[in-house]
């Protein structure tokens, strides 16, 4: 397989904070890549070195073959890029924005309607709107359909979901399917762990460093111990029964379950059904299950430094 | 206090001709974890509004904490606490002003504003930071320091506007956590959120769906009547069904 982005020992900083540390990856030829992580894990760091926005401090990257310090003129034509904070004209219609794009970058819409047309057309209802008045969804298709206007080779999503409700986020995942089909490579960013399951393959970051590498389905494979989902209706009292346990290893609430895992490992069930029901959790539901990648990416996370 | 923490009969607001928020009826009790879901531009904020003082309803009834949103917004606005995702702590204060300031907007004086922020200060976890700015803080402390000056005054209801956005995991429990220990001491949490799994945490959520809601019950009652096995299945087939475009 071909790579379309390489990254090798990649450090950046800012004052004392480091946002990125010796990161190093591949991704390949029209992937669906996905960067899982919350604020400051340094999503948006790593992506504005890949769009050649930014230099790093240590380190390189190249991107479609060519290196992003050097070549950044010959970069930029070739990607999409859809910064996380709204950054079209919001004092220009919708079709206005997508004029703008186009002339940017020496196209017309006319010429790649085909491409964006699945997105766009959900907009030209609302063509003569200024973008400002949208709502939050359709500015996120009016951004995605600008950053495709010039049929990038690679697309760049900073967390195009974040704040969107489940609906509208199932379908901007949908669309991206779409657009891989096209033959475009895709890397995305998002907050949003369940979301790992759309993208081909996943990287765990946090704190400016890469957790895990792998596809979703394989990256839960490492999850060290046997894991069990506890049920009571008194959430509050089990969590706190379950931390007072001796041998209590992780607590953790997910939806409906309460997941634990015990530092021997493999346990009788049995034996932590008494305890509960003799600490006034009576009848609990324990039953061991499958770790998702939630459950991954916080047992690889590390704690918090508190040096401010 | 009246056992309802929040009563509303057939509230509405309309814009124009626009209605955002149509005839929704709902009750939420003292110390329940209530979650208001709804998709993007169903109208939760525009009833979180009426709810919190900050605006008028077009017709219908509503009483928070049994006071009247229509005569006594004012007294709502004391008596509520509220944070939301772009929580408004000051970055360029420290910690400890910030609690003396919000504890002050609040008519927390003297001895006993002292008192409340050297308590908040402690179960925070803040003491190494009282003295640098809130700006240097990881995001998951601000929250956490957020959500505890919203309850500086003890309201009867807090509302919470996606509070975890973008924190990671393990912040995000603990928050929930903190939620849970506030409704124990029978403070009303009323929150809305776009982590579906979140929904679970909660003892009662409704769905708005076009301004009307749609669905109201425990999440297991709701799982139970839509026949799916998580809320999100849930709210997918019930926003699905919306007809109110959302440009």
């Amino acid at each position: 397989m071909n790579p379309i982005v390489q990254i090798s020992g990649l450090s950046k900083n800012f004052g004392k904070v480091e946002a990125l540390k010796d990161v190093s990856l591949e991704i390949f030829d029209n992937e669906l890549f996905g960067f899982i992580g919350p604020d400051g894990a340094g999503k948006t760091t790593l992506f504005r070195i890949l769009t050649t926005l930014l230099v790093p401090d240590i380190g390189s990257a190249s991107v479609l073959g060519m290196d992003v310090v050097s070549d950044y003129k010959k970069i930029r034509p070739l990607l999409g890029y859809m910064p996380g904070t709204f950054s079209l004209y919001q004092d220009l219609s919708v079709e206005e924005n997508m004029m703008f794009f186009a002339s940017v970058f020496g196209t017309t819409i006319e010429e790649n309607y085909d491409l964006v047309k699945p997105i766009y057309s959900q907009l030209e209802p609302f063509k003569d709107r200024y973008a400002g008045n949208l709502s939050g969804g359709m500015k996120q298709k009016l951004a995605l359909s600008c950053a495709l206007i010039h049929k990038p080779e690679l697309l760049i999503l900073d967390e195009p979901t974040t704040g969107v409700d489940a609906v509208s986020r199932k379908e901007f995942w949908e669309m991206l399917h779409v657009l891989k089909g096209e033959g475009i490579s895709i890397i995305a960013s998002t907050p949003y762990m369940d979301e790992a399951n759309q993208c081909d393959r996943v990287a765990l970051i946090d704190k400016g460093e890469i957790l895990n590498i792998n596809t979703p389905k394989n990256i839960t494979s490492e999850f060290k111990k046997p894991l069990y989902g506890l049920k009571h209706p008194n959430k509050y009292e089990l969590i706190n029964r379950l931390r007072d346990f001796e041998y209590s290893d992780s607590v953790h609430p997910f939806g409906e379950f309460v997941h634990y895992t015990d530092e021997r490992g493999k346990i009788d069930t049995d034996e932590l059904k008494n305890y509960l029901n003799v600490n006034g959790i009576r009848e609990p539901i324990i039953k061991q299950i499958d770790p998702d990648i939630e459950d991954m990416f916080m047992s690889l996370m590390k704690p918090e430094e508190m040096d401010v | 206090m009246s056992e309802l923490a929040i009563q509303t009969e057939q509230l509405t607001r309309t814009f124009g001709d626009f209605t955002a928020v149509d005839r929704i009826t709902f009750d939420v009790k003292q110390g329940e974890i209530f979650g208001f879901l709804g998709a993007n531009g169903a109208g939760k904020t525009t009833a979180m509004k009426m709810l919190t003082g900050l605006l008028t309803p077009s017709s219908g009834t509503a009483k928070v904490s049994g006071m009247d949103v229509y005569k006594e917004a004012e007294g709502i606005k004391r008596n509520i606490g509220y944070m939301s995702q772009k929580f408004s702590l000051y970055d360029d204060l420290t910690p400890e002003e910030n609690i003396e300031f919000y504890g002050g907007v609040y008519g927390l004086r003297g001895q006993e504003l002292k008192q409340k922020t050297e308590e908040l200060i402690r179960s925070v976890g803040l003491e190494k930071f009282r003295k640098k700015l809130v700006r240097s803080l990881p995001l998951g402390w601000k929250q956490k320091l957020a959500f505890s000056i919203s309850i500086i005054h003890n309201p009867g209801i807090v509302f919470l506007d996606e509070p975890t956005g973008g924190v990671d995991p393990v912040t995000r429990r603990q928050f929930w956590e903190r939620i849970y220990e506030v409704s124990n001491q029978g403070i009303t949490v009323f929150v809305t959120t776009h982590y579906m799994d979140e929904a679970e945490y909660c003892d009662r959520v409704s769905i708005m769906v076009d301004g009307r809601i749609d669905a109201m019950d425990s999440p297991d009652e709701l799982k139970r009547t839509f026949n799916a096995s998580s809320i999100e299945e849930v709210f997918i087939q019930l926003a699905r069904s919306a007809e109110r475009g959302e440009g």
